[in-house]
């Protein structure tokens, strides 16, 4: 164990952690965040994203040691239900979810894509979003609410 | 930072509802007598009679001390202050269902949507419904029993109680935004927190209380936001996933390292010494870590060696559907059996035969499952996303050998189920842990150990045999299938039915093998094994949707290998892929049109009219299949159509899938999809639709990629990478939904309809494209191309 700092949504946490532990079991269980998910701990379906220094990053596969201190930023650090992020509010307006779980994975893919890329066409964004798993396959809901987000972020 | 989970259906109740269930502890009873305003108290003789249970839900027993829910009280409560407690065993699993029964209390009642707290299926508080599955929800809770009747009859109590208070008769009063006013003087209202005055209502559920007609409606029927959504999307909603308890432990299971292998010796020396190791915990085969966190049992279990001695070797998968077909013993079903099958099949000019082949599949939901349990001496809190708490309650009370009554098990959301995942068999996981240790243990299962031992949805062979007169009408048709079939929903005493409860010592369902199938004795198309095309003649009374009346179907069942279970229209949406998929056969042997082919063997006017939207929306190019412009080269375009009465009559879609197909790769892409839907009165439009368009893309991934495989000892489709899901980034097809309101029908379920009719379409879409037929799910590539070039 050793005393690994991160840094969340703003917030330095300095936390006592074997180094090797994913980044996503210390922000599910030692910061109690509900945006970052446990999909399959392979890298695989993206429901554990979070934004490393803007990018999007699976928590399931990085080791805590190798984000010390960069900033973290998880959906809980997009916005707020009272003030959400646009494009949280773009997947609100589109009520593009089921059960939600993929939720976290979908829209901070999809916001670190928008972010490099604001003029992304339909097509690149699909591309975009490759690797992200929705089993209740709301996926044309999420991909109009990714659009609309594109129009609202790039104002 | 640290939430209050257990707490958060409490936290909704009123503060003095709060305050008798903590002081009552696990008694339900002493709760509902011991409080004033919330309320549902009932005696003995207010029990349902199991019988009764069985005929209201359609399932098994309900549990004897479960609120009855004849009475109006285990389904409504009034507040003081005029708020509304609603009372639910059907659970919100993601399609809005929380949403649809809050707006459906709003409207009966008469109060703002605001005003009304759902809370749904925790066995301390809600009526036991069974399971939450298989399009039920809406056909139980929206017609004139259970929440939609115990509203309506509570609507009327109201204006009775207000005319005493207000002394005019009820005929002069209405209800309005939570108060009863007369309908001339404006002065003369009373609000219903006054007027229940913190009483209960003491009422039997009466069936025959008018409804407020769908003409009248105001919040019922509209396409309300789901209120979950913004905490969904801002990462601030509680799944049981983020269920935290005081104390609580963590806990990772250690499955065979085989199907069917058993557990010879644990060397719990392999995992001495490793910093957080709690215990080990076993029980006959099952093996499970507990450790202070849970990045500590994923590295204590990976490294604990255990002795296992090697299941049976598996029948082998390239061969796998003749060896079902040859499968013994069977357990045979028969739904029709007009008995001139054969005779008529003779006496057609044209027979038509064909055999198609649907693989097991799996829920695979995308966050594995979860669940917390807290089992302290006699008394067990369960946090589960089990579809049916009252049957976990039972299933763990045998499992843990407590009292029913000492255990409460509360749903808490987990990831989209679609059918019986993980959730059962991790609620089981964490219960006999955490007995174990005496603590509160969390167990998320790895993606391996959910995608392994889930209970699959059921391979099918499926013979269909049916012949043509000289004009190209269908004389006879039969229905000829083998399903494997092993374990099942664990119910209330089943145990054994799921991985778990298996390893630790439960006996699942016993398979009873009968050779001869019973002639049918009333009809039943639950399993949609009689096509829509048919009579379904019983006992001399036709209840099916079609016209043909020779006709036979037939199911044989095996004993699976792998576990089964429902998932997303089981049974329905294989028997539905033969069906439709034959259909489409026959009317091109006929040379006729598929959509009027289909409508001049229809009996029924919904599934009729249901063909009828779709083809008008999808602006349908009649002319029999395959297209003039098929071939087998190149890109080329095609249509398909399907249909299906769910369950018979529960529920009518039609579905169109314009296609792709790339003769090069075998790539096949859908283009287009319309649905059309008739589950009676719309309830919420948007979230039918939504339900509508993740039925039709889900179906799309399991016809074109999705199949569970495995080699001689091992499930081998354990991740991603080897079971097939579409992502979101794939070519995204348009899909259109046709909604077909019918304010004046009974609800009827919509959450299997569509998915049940995808691929079928896509597979007479692929036909009309190439000329080619493919028999066989999924889809994939390799199979389109090796089917177009041999």
């Amino acid at each position: 164990m050793s005393a690994i700092t991160l840094k969340v949504n703003g917030t330095s946490h300095t936390l006592d952690l074997d180094p090797t532990t994913p980044l996503l079991y210390a922000l599910s269980d030692d910061l109690q965040l509900r945006g970052p998910k446990f999909g399959c701990g392979l890298g695989q379906c993206g429901a554990c994203t979070v934004l490393v220094k803007g990018q999007a990053v699976r928590s399931c596969i990085t080791p805590v040691e190798t984000v010390q201190g960069v900033e973290i930023t998880t959906l809980e650090g997009l916005g707020t239900i009272e003030k959400p992020h646009a494009i949280q509010k773009a997947f609100i307006e589109e009520q593009a979810a089921q059960c939600g779980f993929c939720l976290n994975g979908v829209i901070l893919t999809a916001k670190a894509f928008l972010d490099k890329n604001p003029k992304a066409n339909e097509k690149q964004i699909q591309e975009a979003m490759s690797r992200v798993l929705c089993r209740c396959f709301t996926h044309t809901r999420m991909l109009r609410a990714i659009g609309r987000a594109k129009q609202e972020m790039a104002r | 930072m640290k939430n209050q989970s257990p707490k958060t259906n409490e936290n909704s109740l009123t503060p003095d509802a709060q305050q008798a269930l903590q002081s009552a502890g696990f008694s339900r009873r002493s709760f509902l007598q011991g409080t004033g305003a919330l309320i549902v108290t009932f005696s003995m003789g207010d029990m349902l009679a199991p019988q009764t249970a069985r005929a209201q839900f359609g399932g098994a027993d309900a549990a004897s001390d479960a609120p009855p829910a004849s009475q109006v009280d285990s389904w409504i409560a009034i507040a003081p202050d005029g708020s509304v407690t609603a009372y639910t065993g059907k659970e919100e699993l993601g399609q809005g269902m929380s949403t649809a029964q809050t707006q459906l209390v709003a409207e009966e009642l008469c109060v703002p949507l605001q005003r009304v707290n759902l809370i749904m299926a925790d066995t301390s508080m809600t009526p036991d419904q069974g399971v939450t599955s298989g399009s039920q929800s809406s056909p139980a809770n929206f017609n004139r029993n259970n929440l939609a009747g115990a509203a309506a009859t509570a609507r009327q109590a109201l204006l009775q109680m207000a005319s005493t208070k207000l002394n005019l008769s009820a005929d002069q009063l209405t209800a309005v935004d939570g108060e009863i006013r007369s309908k001339t003087d404006p002065k003369k209202k009373i609000g219903y927190g006054e007027l229940v005055a913190g009483n209960k209502f003491n009422l039997k559920v009466d069936t025959n209380a008018p409804r407020k007609p769908a003409s009248e409606w105001t919040v019922l029927g509209k396409p309300i936001p789901r209120p979950d959504m913004p905490a969904m999307a801002t990462g601030r909603f509680e799944y049981v996933h983020n269920v935290s308890v005081p104390g609580m432990l963590h806990g990772r299971v250690v499955r065979p390292n085989a199907v069917g292998a058993t557990l010879v010796n644990v060397d719990e020396s392999s995992v001495a010494g490793i910093p957080g190791l709690v215990k080990i915990v076993v029980r006959k085969n099952f093996v499970g870590v507990v450790a202070e966190k849970p990045w500590q049992a994923v590295q204590i279990a990976s490294q604990l060696k255990i002795n296992w001695a090697p299941g049976p070797a598996l029948p082998n998968h390239d061969t796998f559907y003749d060896y079902l077909r040859n499968q013994k013993p069977t357990r045979d079903t028969l739904s029709v059996n007009s008995k001139d099958v054969d005779q008529k099949l003779a006496d057609s000019p044209t027979v038509v035969k064909a055999t198609y082949y649907h693989p097991y599949q799996m829920h695979g939901s995308v966050g594995s499952s979860c669940a917390v349990a807290d089992v302290q001496g006699d008394k067990a809190t369960i946090w589960s996303p089990t579809q049916g708490v009252w049957h976990q309650r039972g299933s763990l009370s045998l499992l843990l050998g407590l009292k029913p009554a000492n255990i409460r098990v509360i749903y808490r959301r987990g990831s989209g189920c679609y059918g019986i995942n993980g959730a059962d068999a991790v609620t089981f996981d964490a219960a006999l842990m955490s007995q174990a240790v005496g603590k509160p243990v969390r167990v998320q299962l790895s993606r391996k150990d959910e995608m392994a031992w889930e209970n699959y949805g059921f391979a099918f062979v499926m013979d269909e045999r049916a012949g043509l007169d000289a004009q190209g009408n269908i004389t006879a048709w039969d229905h000829e299938a083998w399903s494997p079939v092993l374990g099942n929903r664990p119910g209330y005493n089943k145990p054994g039915n799921v991985i778990t409860g298996m390893l630790a010592g439960f006996e699942p369902d016993e398979f009873r093998p009968r050779a001869n199938a019973p002639e049918p004795n009333a009809y039943n198309n639950n399993g949609n094994s009689v096509a829509s095309y048919m009579a379904g003649q019983v006992n001399g009374i036709a209840k099916g949707t079609g016209t043909i009346k020779s006709e036979r179907s037939l199911i044989h069942n095996t004993k699976s290998y792998f576990w089964t279970g429902p998932l997303r229209s089981p049974q329905r949406l294989q028997n539905t892929f033969a069906h439709e998929s034959f259909m489409d056969e026959l009317a091109a042997k006929a040379q006729a049109d598929p959509v009027a082919f289909r409508l001049r063997h229809l009996s029924n006017s919904r599934l009729s009219d249901a063909v009828k939207a779709v083809a008008k929306a999808a602006s349908w190019d009649a002319r029999p299949s395959p297209s003039p412009r098929a071939k087998k080269t190149g890109v080329v375009t095609g249509r398909g159509i399907s249909c299906v009465a769910y369950e018979g009559d529960n529920g009518y879609a039609a579905l169109f899938a314009e296609v792709e197909v790339d003769t090069a790769t075998g790539k096949v892409t859908v283009k287009h999809i319309v649905v059309s839907t008739d589950a009676g009165p719309i309830s919420n439009p948007d979230g039918l639709r939504n339900q509508c368009e993740g039925g039709a893309l889900q179906g799309m991934s399991r016809a074109l990629g999705e199949e569970v495989t495995w080699d001689d000892q091992n499930v081998t489709s354990v991740d991603w990478r080897t079971y097939h899901s579409l992502p979101l980034g794939f070519d995204v097809p348009k899909v259109d939904v046709v909604l077909l309101n019918r304010p004046d029908e009974e609800a009827t379920g919509a959450g299997e309809t569509a998915i049940t009719t995808v691929a079928a379409a896509i597979g007479n879409a692929i036909f009309d494209a190439t000329g080619v037929r493919i028999r066989q799910i999924p889809f994939t590539p390799e199979r389109v191309k090796a089917a177009l070039h041999t």
